[in-house]
């Protein structure tokens, strides 16, 4: 595969290189609301709408700042596109699904400070990916965010059940499950050939 | 204004240790893992991101501490958001100008400050409220708090990944270096690790203080 195609960018994006498990980028919400599979579900997707929102709208003031050669304030410009993205989802569920805003919780308004979502805005441009690369890049890293926490909630809905010791309750053994799950992933590298 | 009604903190020792210990930021916080996952496969890079790190806090916590009582309430996460980026861009443009591989090694993740959930949550639950120096003093424990569990990171997976620290080879060539430590995975492990220590020396303080307790009731 090129490495430019897009069906690589995607592949890249969702297994070789996740977002979560291989780039170390969101895990606040990794770790916070992986505990129910239907809650990580509805983060993943909300997650996944506003990458995209901030990764069009991040191409666009992109273009915008370098036309008008002002690139240093791309940092700034950038976040307060993602808290507004994100205040407009906010807005959205408040009003279509009450149940889900309130499952949600503190997390919903942290999606801003969600590192993977700046982090893919930041690559983007690092990369020089065109309309339709961004586009791909950010439904791959929406889909591996979303696997990621799918999977670790499916992991931790089963570990309840189980007796662990009471040293390793609590943040060590997600912080150990996540290790594994990213150990796993790190067989995807072979997809990518030497481009990975 | 309940601003006023907030009880100003005097500086003493304990607003520094704070943030070195019983609040540390990444071990008993579990606040801004991002970078302390990314960036600890050297320690050379974990120190760098530890002091970028502590820069922007500082920095960021200064001047959220002057213009408290001038920031409305209702923007002032936005306003927090700007402050801390332009302190951020500082760094960045900084960085690139003292060392390039060093830029180079860190990525993104210099630029990834700015989502730091350490100095946003500092900035709203103590910059906000207190006076200037208890708000840098505070701020200066707490960067040197997330420095101290970036640097127990970054030489455990350095030393096990790589058989050096700061790029001193400590082993004889016998020794097979655990490649798997500098990977992602690693950072994972180590981590989990580390708080599983901290959890049994816990456990165990708290059973000698129990046993202790027992023996006092029976002697007296």
């Amino acid at each position: 595969m090129a490495p430019d195609s897009l069906t690589f960018i995607f592949l890249n994006a969702a297994l070789i290189n996740n977002f979560v498990l291989a780039l170390f980028l969101g895990l606040c919400p990794f770790l916070g609301v992986s505990a129910k599979k239907e809650t990580a579900w509805n983060m993943g997707l909300a997650t996944m709408f506003v990458m995209l929102v901030s990764s069009v709208s991040a191409y666009g003031i992109n273009w915008l700042l370098t036309l008008l050669k002002i690139e240093f304030l791309r940092l700034i410009c950038y976040i307060a596109v993602i808290a507004s993205a994100v205040q407009l989802v906010e807005m959205v569920l408040k009003r279509f699904s009450p149940i889900l805003f309130r499952a949600l919780g503190i997390f919903l308004p942290l999606i801003t400070t969600n590192c993977a979502i700046l982090g893919l805005a930041l690559f983007q441009t690092n990369r020089e990916y065109d309309f339709l690369q961004s586009i791909a890049f950010c439904i791959g890293a929406g889909v591996g965010f979303t696997l990621a926490l799918m999977l670790m909630a499916s992991l931790r809905e089963k570990l309840a059940l189980a007796k662990v010791p009471t040293v390793a309750q609590g943040a060590a053994l997600s912080l150990m499950l996540a290790g594994l799950l990213s150990l796993a992933f790190m067989g995807f590298a072979g997809l990518g050939g030497s481009h990975a | 204004m309940t601003g006023q009604l907030i009880r100003q903190e005097q500086v003493t020792p304990d607003t520094f240790l704070r943030g070195l210990w019983e609040e540390n930021p990444v071990f008993v916080m579990m606040l801004g893992l991002c970078p302390v996952l990314a960036v600890t496969n050297s320690t050379i890079n974990a120190l760098a991101m530890g002091l970028a790190t502590t820069f922007v806090l500082v920095s960021s916590g200064a001047l959220i501490s002057l213009l408290r009582n001038l920031i409305p309430k209702q923007v002032r996460i936005a306003t927090y958001i700007v402050i801390i980026a332009t302190f951020v861009t500082i760094v960045d443009y900084l960085i690139q100008a003292i060392s390039l591989d060093l830029y180079n090694a860190l990525g993104a993740f210099i630029q990834l400050i700015v989502v730091n959930c350490v100095i946003l949550g500092r900035a709203e639950a103590y910059a906000s409220k207190q006076k200037l120096p208890a708000a840098v003093v505070n701020a200066l424990g707490m960067g040197a708090g997330f420095t101290l569990a970036l640097l127990c990171l970054g030489t455990v997976r350095e030393l096990l990944g790589a058989g050096s620290i700061l790029g001193f080879h400590l082993f004889s060539a016998n020794f097979e270096p655990w490649v798997v430590m500098v990977l992602p995975p690693g950072g994972f492990f180590v981590l989990g690790s580390w708080l599983l220590l901290f959890e049994y020396l816990k456990q165990r303080r708290a059973r000698k203080a129990e046993a202790a307790a027992e023996v006092m009731a029976h002697g007296s």
